[in-house]
């Protein structure tokens, strides 16, 4: 039998066309998507992933050449769980971000911001049986775009994170408290709620802080829908 | 001001003034439960997400090809582009497919051919999809359900999307009559799901975000 659908949650979702996105005017799709009565059990199937690479999880560590990378070092961590609040175990998450200096790494980046010999700037992890994730990385800077005059992205990390299944794919960005540009930032504001968008804001740990050596920063992400795989399966191959 | 080391660089009517755009506090507030939502996955993503198609260092874990030597299943290409409401081939769109092997079944922990049933492409302007295109080596996936007809799940992010899109890849080949997702869509709208045959096991599938023939996305 077809596994019934879960659909998404639209109203915890930005606009999928939000004008003051520019980009979104033109690439945004202009029908509703449609309800199908199942799917077919890709729907709760996790992919599988590779081996990922020793140390894939430390962004300081990654992309190093001949030191440490500038900037102010962050411990990164947070639960997976679904919408019924279990967790999800086994996920593939990854993040890719700017240096400190609010730079990219990307070929296509035009920010007069310095690159950082020592940094790449993107990470991968595989969420533990407990659904928890965890990497070491920089702070990155806030850069500027093109959107409108005197753009400035606020200081993001992307996620991408596949979870059990097709219904468990999240593409998302990460904000830091307090940040003073947040109020301008139209890809933020692109979901309307105000408290449903402040959960892309994470929140600064002083318990998971380590003394003398980092500030933690914990970014709990909860998937759509609930079909998470069995907890015995996971236990074959984790 | 101009004496500041570097200062030069900028011209003072540049700065500041008023904001385009000012949505007033924002980023304070209470925060509710509930899933995390959505954002775009912005320009940058191909050294993170397909770093070894375009030359970035970090070791690749996902390539555009799923139809490694020990893979049983008949062979094919899959290619196509994705076009914006004005039909301008997108350059920066992340497609992501995942499929059943020759029988029907999905791969659900490592196995010995390696088949996986998953591939991203980037059709980034500097990288193998530097003619805009997404391209995918794979093997023709079984139906998995009966009465099902056989298909590739794709989905699709891009600069510019809030919500990644979900699609359905099928085959002009195959009997659809009876496809019961395909029998929910209007049937105007069916043949944006179909593949086109442009030779022996070659097809292109465009992904269409407006217009007369825009692509259907399913709400999963």
């Amino acid at each position: 039998m077809a596994e019934s659908r879960s659909g998404r949650r639209w109203s915890d979702s930005p606009s999928t066309i939000f004008p003051d996105y520019k980009s979104s005017i033109q690439r945004g799709p202009g029908k509703a998507p449609i309800s199908v009565p199942g799917w077919d059990r890709s729907l709760s199937l996790r992919p599988v992933w590779p081996q990922l690479p020793e140390g894939d999880a430390d962004l300081t560590a990654n992309g190093r050449v001949n030191g440490d990378p500038i900037g102010e070092r962050i411990l990164l961590e947070g639960g997976l769980t679904d919408e019924a609040g279990r967790p999800v175990p086994g996920a593939l998450v990854e993040i890719w971000q700017a240096n400190a200096a609010g730079r990219y790494i990307h070929r296509e980046e035009r920010h007069p911001a310095p690159l950082d010999p020592n940094f790449l700037g993107a990470g991968r992890a595989v969420s533990d049986a407990g659904g928890s994730y965890r990497f070491v990385t920089v702070k990155p800077g806030s850069y500027p775009w093109n959107n409108h005059r005197n753009a400035w992205r606020p200081a993001h990390i992307h996620f991408s994170i596949f979870g059990a299944g097709i219904a468990q794919r999240l593409i998302t960005q990460m904000y830091f408290p307090g940040d003073p540009t947040l109020p301008y930032d139209p890809i933020f504001n692109a979901t309307a709620d105000a408290a449903v968008r402040n959960r892309l804001i994470a929140r600064f740990s002083m318990e998971e802080s380590v003394p003398n050596w980092a500030h933690c920063y914990r970014f709990d992400i909860v998937l759509s829908g609930s079909a998470a795989t069995p907890f015995e399966e996971e236990q074959d191959h984790d | 001001m101009t004496d500041l080391p570097g200062f030069g660089r900028m011209n003072p009517k540049d700065r500041g003034g008023p904001h385009d755009y000012l949505y007033p506090d924002a980023g304070s507030g209470p925060v509710s439960a509930g899933p995390t939502p959505s954002q775009t996955l912005g320009p940058f993503f191909a050294y993170g997400l397909t770093p070894g198609a375009y030359g970035y260092p970090l070791p690749e874990i996902h390539s555009n090809d799923l139809a490694g030597p020990a893979v049983a299943g008949s062979r094919i290409t899959v290619e196509g582009q994705v076009f914006d409401a004005a039909g301008v081939p997108v350059h920066d769109a992340m497609v992501e497919i995942l499929q059943a092997d020759g029988q029907g079944a999905y791969a659900e922990r490592p196995r010995n051919d390696g088949f996986t049933g998953y591939g991203r492409f980037g059709t980034g302007s500097e990288g193998p999809g530097g003619d805009k295109r997404f391209l995918f080596r794979t093997i023709k996936p079984g139906a998995t359900e009966p009465g099902a007809a056989p298909f590739i799940a794709a989905i699709l992010t891009m600069r510019g999307l809030l919500n990644h899109c979900i699609t359905r890849i099928y085959f002009p080949e195959d009997a659809l009559a009876q496809d019961p997702v395909l029998a929910a869509v209007p049937e105007e709208r069916r043949r944006t799901l179909i593949a086109e045959a442009i030779g022996p096991g070659h097809y292109r599938f465009d992904i269409r975000m407006r217009g007369e023939r825009e692509t259907v996305f399913f709400d999963v």
